[in-house]
């Protein structure tokens, strides 16, 4: 049985229909990748399954458990999202937080933790993503590529079984992706469940086992990573890849 | 200066002094705590778009704006009785005070809430907190710190405003002036004497928000 699934999610805003009809599957252990050129929907889909934007239409199975996006009760998506962590393309630290509290607020306030072992569960977290040495610091003290591994720490401290990345490193100089990107990439080592919004192609292709490519709102191909990048079979997935190819070269 | 002069002003600093410690600052920290408890809610209200608490919300900031302070004294104090609602008169300078100063730090505050970051609401459901929760740690701290400066305005203006107390019988700080006043007939001297008592007031008061703002200055944006 897969961990997640959503079928035919359906988004308008102001009657322009953004999403129409998307499907999902993710397995344990899975790392997909959502490719598409801008404004094919890829973000909205994943905060419609983050319950950031209510979807007009769609199903979610999680775990077995099944959902209607559409009339989903506030206290099933809390008790989803302490499963879920959720990564944004501008970090959204708590402004008014230590590093260390960022982490940790997740834990105490929510999860009840003691403040101990919030704490040393926020550490474990901190080490992973090799920021322990900024506990004390605020987010506006740290560079873009630390404060976006602190929010995967945040995410990670709260044992998600999935990770949703929405283009966790397109707000950043190009000379700090790297850094997040090593940690996505070794989270993804270790088994972590993690479905990516990315531009990055060279690590959809290197750490992602599963591509969904989308454009206008739909779902153009759903395939194997390999088998996308080396054997496209939409026309439009062709066009993409070697838009993006091009574009490197040139 | 003549020596009598002399003598009413330091025979009267003292006692005027003593009414501004122990009725106008009492008066001016009641009426600001009521002021920041219902601005903070009717701040909140508009943020969550309440409705219909929403659209009561902006009535009482009208009404409050609209009308002027000393009327709104009047009203409350001498006119109230007529309905049978009879307040002596330091509880209802607390009450007015603090319902017209509220009115405008609630504009204040609903400002700075709604200057704090959407994903900072966004970022909090993530971690799996509710709408409370992310207001109470995140939303409201940071809310606090950029209205901070509107609010120690608001207090100063407050702390002078309590001379208006005067009409409705208060005896504060400036009612105790005229009162000393009317036995020695030496206006300029005895006002002179009491704005001097209010400007030192205010001037503690400015040296406060200064030390508070250096204090909330040490996390979040300014660095």
């Amino acid at each position: 049985m897969s961990m997640l699934e959503v079928h035919n999610v359906h988004k308008s805003f102001d009657g322009t229909e953004i999403l129409k009809g998307i499907d999902l599957t993710v397995d344990k252990g899975d790392v997909v990748a959502i490719l598409g050129p801008s404004g094919s929907g890829k973000t909205t889909f994943l905060r419609c399954i983050n319950f950031l934007e209510r979807a007009d239409g769609g199903e979610m199975i999680f775990d077995g458990e099944r959902f209607d996006l559409r009339t989903v009760h506030r206290r099933e998506i809390a008790r989803i999202r302490r499963k879920t962590a959720f990564v944004f393309q501008n970090y959204n630290l708590f402004q008014n937080k230590t590093v260390l509290d960022n982490v940790t607020l997740g834990l105490t306030a929510v999860r009840r933790l003691p403040r101990e072992q919030a704490k040393a569960r926020a550490m474990d977290a901190l080490v992973r993503v090799g920021m322990a040495d900024k506990i004390d610091s605020y987010p506006s003290q740290l560079s873009g590529g630390q404060q976006q591994r602190v929010a995967i720490a945040r995410g990670l401290a709260t044992e998600p079984e999935i990770i949703y990345f929405d283009e966790p490193t397109s707000a950043l100089d190009p000379e700090l992706i790297g850094e997040v990107l090593s940690v996505m990439r070794k989270l993804a080592e270790e088994g972590m469940t993690m479905l990516v919004v990315t531009h990055e192609m060279e690590f959809a292709r290197s750490v992602s086992g599963k591509v969904l490519f989308m454009e206008g709102g739909r779902v153009i191909e759903s395939a194997p990573t390999a088998e996308f990048f080396a054997d496209p079979k939409e026309a439009r997935s062709r066009e993409f890849i070697r838009g993006i190819l091009q574009a490197r070269q040139g | 200066m003549s020596e009598r002069l002399w003598d009413i002003l330091v025979s009267s600093f003292p006692r005027l002094l003593g009414y501004g410690l122990k009725v106008t600052l009492p008066l001016t920290a009641l009426s600001f705590a009521l002021a920041l408890v219902i601005s903070v809610i009717v701040a909140m209200i508009q943020y969550a778009k309440v409705p219909v608490l929403r659209q009561i919300c902006r009535f009482y900031i009208w009404i409050i704006r609209g009308t002027p302070l000393l009327v709104q004294l009047f009203l409350v104090f001498y006119g109230l009785p007529q309905l049978g609602v009879v307040w002596a008169a330091f509880p209802t300078a607390v009450v007015v005070f603090g319902f017209n100063e509220g009115a405008y730090m609630a504009e204040s505050v609903r400002g700075a809430l709604e200057s704090v970051s959407r994903g900072q609401m966004e970022a909090g459901y993530c971690v799996g907190m509710n709408y409370f929760q992310i207001m109470w740690h995140v939303v409201l701290p940071q809310a606090f710190r950029t209205a901070f400066p509107a609010l120690s305005n608001s207090l100063i203006s407050m702390m002078k405003g309590t001379s208006l107390a005067a009409t409705i019988t208060v005896m504060e700080m400036f009612r105790q002036a005229q009162v000393i006043n009317g036995r020695v007939y030496e206006s300029l001297a005895l006002y002179s004497e009491t704005a001097l008592i209010y400007l030192i007031f205010s001037t503690v008061l400015t040296y406060l928000q200064r030390w508070g703002e250096k204090k909330l200055g040490q996390y979040g944006t300014v660095k």
